[in-house]
């Protein structure tokens, strides 16, 4: 880190800026479509209407709010603190990726936007925006990289059969960087009828804010759902971080809360050497990647390094910039958990609790079976649940030989 | 060295550094500049060129497979500068892998290799301070893209803070060739030239003697990417000198250029 130049002097105070991580660097065809962005969800913001009506599909369409559930039998297997679940999986396509769908796409119909562009990676953010675009009657063109549309197959068919176009990403490594990348390039092309739909709290300024408040409503009802079960608040809140909307959006009312650690668990994949994980804290560099600037797994030449997770949705070589700012003062912790960590963690909770989370939620139960038994009876873990993981079927079947 | 354009229109030629290597790179510049081009673009590859079309893709992905580097990028550009002292030489890169070297050593290695300017396509002026206090220590021009979508406002902050010229984008999208030129370039022209007294150079889509008479009639060069970079790839690497200053000749064949 001492050997990079950190980009101008930003202050705290400026938008789009989380301590000196963040703001806008993109091309230049692109800045008067993030302004307009910008006032235009500040307006949204303010708009009682806008916010009733997104509430509303939050409510009767998507399932809010999600239960938070005491995994009984896993706490007690595992001998230490009581474990919650967060069920963001139970929500209608099968992850938290609506509540930003629902958000944006609302935004994107108030702009009279009719042509809505996305990226996916594991396919439950393509999923998602698919769903919305099919219920407010939008054009819906999802990217992917090609090696994500292998092994997540049963989402690609899922966003065709809802109506959107999925277009395959044959460039680099085949995966979320690159559907990102294409889907970028579709921007800059048809930026004055195009609303780009970013689904992680990615890319330039005002996408990482826009979509973390979407996803604020996770911590929010964790908070009001642990005060009234337990009478305070939990030890510890643990998130799997790819781009880090579910987390941001588990940490976020928590941030004030001192004694509440925040735990983020990367993808720690299949080893420590570059382009085997998708650890950004475990040998990333602050740079700038795709719109914002923040810690990139990269090489000695800024070129960026390929990533590695039998999780398609946390493979990837960049950070949401708000994590980097949190990472840095110290007020969250970010560790990682392996391919092997993260199966095994499948599979006990399938088996101890009949709930099959997703391969990157499964990130975040592997953290909290290692550091439950090291806690005291009386110590409480949140975890996110972030997804459920009917879509990593074929993947499971061939890892686990099922 | 100040970039001025002997010909009217000038011609800005692109070339990605390393495709298909360093020396070729080396050659193709020699000769483009002595076939008539003003201002040799030299592109830094890198790994995820988000503002690129598929042709300047595939050149990135070929240069970083034969191991190119920022630093070989700065070494061509010292041998290119040494070999023809008066052409105009910019250094054209994305921000992650100046940032990687540091703002204030790239300033530096740039400056002494003898570059004119750089141009950073993915920083709008907003994030710049101090990128721009770097190229004015070191004295080299930071050229910035104006595009179509750029309210007057952008512009006039763009061509403030530009120097050398002002690198106005032929239409929304990514760099690749098309076969008109829209209304959007003139206008777009037409309205940056209400804040600066540069030279204003029109890019992205252009690809014949065609576009470049057009372009002519209302701005001061062209800037020809893709298609010279495409013509790279289609040809031996022995014979891509040649070829491409023959495509350089021919893009100043035009009645329409020769009139002016």
């Amino acid at each position: 880190m001492a050997s990079v130049t950190l980009p101008a002097a930003p202050s705290e105070t400026e938008p789009g800026r989380f301590g000196i991580y963040g703001g806008r660097y993109v091309p230049e065809t692109l800045m008067a479509a993030l302004v307009e962005l910008e006032q235009e969800y500040e307006a949204a913001k303010k708009d009682a209407s806008f916010q009733a009506e997104l509430d509303a599909l939050l409510k009767d369409y998507a399932g809010r709010p999600t239960p938070l559930y005491f995994a009984k039998r896993l706490s007690e297997q595992l001998g230490g603190a009581k474990i919650y679940l967060k069920r963001e999986d139970l929500l209608h396509t099968g992850a938290h990726k609506i509540n930003n769908a629902l958000g944006q796409a609302l935004l994107a119909r108030r702009m009279g936007k009719k042509r809505i562009i996305a990226e996916t990676g594991a396919g439950q953010h393509g999923v998602a925006t698919a769903t919305v675009c099919a219920l407010l009657g939008l054009e819906c063109v999802v990217y992917m990289g090609e090696v994500d549309m292998a092994r997540q197959e049963l989402n690609v068919l899922r966003m065709r059969l809802l109506g959107a176009e999925v277009r395959g990403v044959g460039a680099g490594s085949k995966t979320l960087k690159d559907a990102i990348s294409e889907a970028m390039r579709d921007w800059v092309t048809n930026v004055r009828t195009t609303y780009y739909l970013l689904g992680s709290a990615l890319g330039a300024h005002p996408y990482p804010t826009m979509v973390r408040d979407f996803h604020r409503c996770i911590s929010r009802e964790m908070k009001e759902q642990i005060l009234e079960k337990e009478g305070r608040l939990p030890t510890a809140i643990i998130a799997c971080v790819g781009g880090g909307s579910n987390a941001i959006g588990a940490f976020y009312e928590f941030i004030p809360e001192r004694s509440v650690r925040l735990i983020g668990v990367e993808a720690g994949g299949r080893g420590g050497a570059l382009g085997e994980h998708a650890a950004r804290f475990h040998g990333g560099v602050p740079g700038v990647l795709q719109g914002t600037f923040s810690y990139v797994l990269q090489d000695e030449d800024g070129q960026i390094a390929s990533t590695h997770s039998v999780s398609a949705g946390l493979d990837y070589a960049s950070i949401g910039p708000e994590h980097a700012a949190l990472h840095d003062a110290g007020r969250a912790e970010y560790v990682s958990q392996d391919d092997t960590a993260t199966l095994d963690a499948v599979v006990r909770l399938a088996r101890t609790e009949g709930i099959l989370p997703a391969l990157e939620s499964a990130h975040a139960v592997a953290e909290a079976i290692r550091i439950a038994p090291t806690m005291p009876a009386h110590d409480i873990l949140v975890v996110n649940l972030s997804g459920r993981g009917d879509k990593d079927m074929g993947i499971l079947a061939h890892e686990l030989k099922l | 060295m100040a970039i001025h354009f002997q010909h009217r229109p000038g011609l800005v030629v692109y070339l990605t550094a390393g495709d298909p290597s360093l020396d070729a790179t080396r050659a193709i510049a020699i000769e483009a500049i002595d076939a008539g081009a003003d201002v040799i673009e030299l592109g830094v590859p890198f790994s995820d060129p988000l503002a690129d079309g598929p042709v300047i893709q595939r050149a990135s992905e070929r240069a970083l497979a034969r191991g190119t580097r920022l630093k070989d990028v700065i070494a061509l550009a010292r041998e290119i500068r040494a070999a023809r002292p008066a052409a105009g030489l910019i250094l054209f890169s994305y921000f992650n892998p100046i940032l990687r070297h540091g703002l204030a050593s790239f300033a530096d290695d740039a400056a002494a290799a003898g570059a004119d300017g750089v141009l950073v396509t993915d920083l709008i002026i907003e994030e710049a301070k101090d990128y721009l206090a770097q190229m004015d220590r070191v004295g080299l021009a930071p050229v910035f893209l104006a595009a179509p979508t750029s309210p007057d406002a952008r512009l006039q902050a763009i061509a403030e803070h530009s120097k050398g010229f002002v690198y106005a984008i032929s239409r929304t999208g990514i760099t690749g060739k098309q076969v008109s030129l829209t209304a959007d370039a003139a206008a777009l022209v037409a309205r940056i030239r209400r804040w600066t007294g540069l030279p204003i150079a029109v890019g992205f889509g252009i690809s014949s003697a065609e576009h470049v008479a057009e372009v002519g009639e209302f701005a001061d060069a062209a800037v020809i990417g893709s298609a010279i970079v495409e013509l790279i790839e289609r040809s031996e690497p022995e014979a891509s000198p040649g070829a491409v200053a023959r495509f350089i000749k021919g893009l100043r064949l035009q009645p329409a250029a020769l009139a002016r």
